[in-house]
């Protein structure tokens, strides 16, 4: 087990380096930073800027220098707001969390009891009903599910804000718009886990002992449904982070999100550098974490 | 053994093996299902629609007019039947513009599906069968790919690049491989050891050539599955980036870009959002529905 997580931490560590590198690859990629930051100015003035950024320097060295200021949450000056692009980023991403939070527990209330409910009654109505929704859900664009909305619930019947962030009715349209983009994956998974444990001898043997149907799913069967529920969950997570960064957008939310989105349209790339990679970072510490749980969760790893 | 010994189930079995006579059945299999029918023929339409773009569509998509904006869908009130979905806010006929999108949302979904495919299938062919350090390199990319939101990667990328076709196509592309890679890479692991290839090798037919001729064959059906969904995943992502602003451009018309501009006149247009987003859908739920019917049909394994 020990040696499990060793590795895994040697994988993580690799995993977060390649993070960088592609962070660092956005701004190299734009071109020129200096004519971004001083779009005017003459030659001799670009030089001397360009000598500070440190951008005479070999492309490694470069690198390193990201990477050593990355780990201290130094990503340089925004271009436009001139203040530390980090702090930007940082003051933004309690409002991204809670929305994808918020969002992933919509989905997990939705999809658990309906994803369960189509496994146990397969082929009847409400399964068929939920099976057809899901496809229906994931071949819509989030952007347009959440504008609507906007016009069912804002336009009109006049019950939720348009936009903003400030009243919890302001949160309601967001974090539906959002978890609609989960929710359907996580129902398929809920439902074909179900299906696979729920024809296995043990789950059998459980109602041969006499054990109440709902008994038998929930204390038996769902148990074993649970791990490649637990994985998708954490993988959706990436999946979710860039919806929020959708989401947000369409309902102006003072997200992280919509910063990046702001900040790219100003090509503003110090803050881009920065959002983006507080991003990776999360989904990074999400997916070690459930590799994890997966540890404890599956005795067969367990042994090893 | 001669061959008249065998039974004559395992003939029957070779014979159904050979592609054509395996495409076929799939195929039948396929039209069977109402699902998947629904699916082709709405697919039909978009591709035609978009191939005749030009001279079906009753208006020049890029032509305004300030009399008649905002002109609400035929069937509402203060319609016209000129204008069967409706103008847009400085009067450019939206159906026009519906059409003339599905070529952009079109072209992107298999282009960029096209670049995914060659990345990821010679990825995943070289790294199955060299296997070692190439292989512990390759799954440690594809780890990587795997932590950043693909969008938010996109996003910056296509920003960074500069907007434009090629660089919406050459993006998705460059982040959609994983999955082709993967899905090869296994299959190559598996058939590595198989004694067709173990025979090969034994005649002196060369790497490549095996890889070519008989390793690829036989991921062919995950691959078709696989890019048919992704297709519908591309169209969406387009639709994305061109809604947040980083798309193919302003010179024309797209759909995600349509449904941004609605954005801004929701509560005096419906129509603007509303008709696009549409469009996508059904477009999209046409491909998934082929997409999971040729997943059954073809691969019951993946």
């Amino acid at each position: 087990m020990t040696a499990f997580l060793l590795r895994r931490l040697a994988r993580l560590a690799v995993v977060i380096i390649g993070v960088s590198l592609v962070t660092f690859a956005i701004l190299h990629a734009s071109g020129d930073p200096v004519s971004l930051i001083m779009p005017e100015a003459p030659e001799s003035d670009r030089v001397v800027l360009r000598a500070t950024l440190g951008l005479h320097d070999p492309l490694p060295i470069q690198f390193a220098r990201f990477v050593g200021n990355a780990a201290v949450g130094n990503f340089g000056r925004s271009f436009f707001h001139r203040v530390p692009a980090f702090g930007l980023v940082l003051e933004r991403m309690p409002t991204t969390l809670t929305l994808t939070l918020l969002s992933m527990a919509l989905a997990l209330v939705v999809a658990l009891p309906v994803g369960i409910y189509g496994a146990v009654r397969r082929g009847r109505a409400v399964d068929q009903v939920a099976t057809g929704t899901v496809f229906l859900g994931q071949s819509m664009p989030v952007f347009w599910t959440g504008i609507m909305l906007i016009l069912l619930f804002s336009v009109q019947w006049r019950l939720l804000p348009v936009s903003g962030w400030e009243s919890w009715a302001s949160v309601v349209l967001p974090t539906a718009t959002l978890s609609t983009f989960t929710t359907p994956l996580l129902l398929r998974i809920v439902r074909s886990s179900m299906l696979d444990v729920i024809g296995l001898d043990y789950v059998r043997t459980a109602r041969a002992k006499g054990l109440s149907e709902w008994l038998v799913i929930c204390r038996h069967a769902l148990k074993n449904a649970a791990l490649p529920l637990v994985t998708v969950t954490g993988l959706q997570f990436g999946l979710l982070l860039g919806g929020a960064v959708i989401t947000e957008t369409v309902f102006a939310v003072p997200g992280v999100g919509r910063l990046i989105v702001t900040a790219l349209r100003q090509l503003d790339f110090p803050v881009v550098q920065a959002g983006v990679f507080m991003l990776a970072m999360i989904v990074v510490s999400v997916n070690f974490l459930v590799d994890v749980l997966y540890l404890y969760l599956n005795p067969q790893i367990r042994m090893r | 053994m001669a061959v008249g010994s065998l039974p004559s189930t395992t003939l029957a079995y070779a014979g159904e093996a050979a592609r054509p006579a395996g495409a076929s059945r799939a195929w039948r299999k396929l039209a069977r299902n109402p699902a998947a029918l629904v699916g082709v023929f709405i697919l039909l339409v978009v591709v035609g629609a978009a191939l005749a773009a030009p001279w079906i569509t009753p208006h020049d998509p890029a032509k305004q007019s300030l009399i008649r904006r905002f002109t609400p869908p035929v069937w509402a009130a203060g319609g016209n039947a000129a204008y069967p979905l409706g103008t847009d806010q400085i009067g450019r006929d939206i159906l026009s513009r519906i059409i003339h999108g599905a070529r952009i949302s079109l072209l992107v979904g298999v282009l960029a599906v096209v670049v995914s495919v060659l990345i990821g299938v010679t990825l995943g062919l070289v790294s199955g069968f060299v296997g070692g350090r190439i292989d512990t390199v390759l799954m440690t990319v594809v780890d990587i790919t795997w932590s950043f939101p693909q969008l938010l990667l996109a996003l910056a990328f296509v920003a960074a690049l500069g907007p434009s076709l090629v660089t919406v196509i050459l993006v998705l592309g460059f982040t959609g491989w994983e999955r082709y890679a993967r899905v090869v890479r296994a299959e190559v692991l598996s058939l590595r050891e198989k004694d067709f290839i173990e025979a090969a090798r034994a005649m002196g037919i060369g790497s490549v050539r095996i890889l070519l001729r008989h390793v690829l064959p036989n991921t062919f059906s995950s691959i078709v599955v696989l890019s048919t969904l992704q297709v519908a995943q591309a169209i969406l992502q387009e639709a994305a980036l061109s809604f947040l602003g980083v798309g193919s451009g302003r010179t024309y018309p797209t759909w995600g870009q349509m449904i941004a501009l609605g954005r801004d006149f929701v509560s005096v247009a419906w129509w603007l959002p509303t008709f696009p987003g549409l469009a996508i859908l059904a477009t999209v739920l046409a491909i998934n529905l082929v997409g999971d019917r040729l997943r059954d049909a073809l691969d019951p394994r993946i």
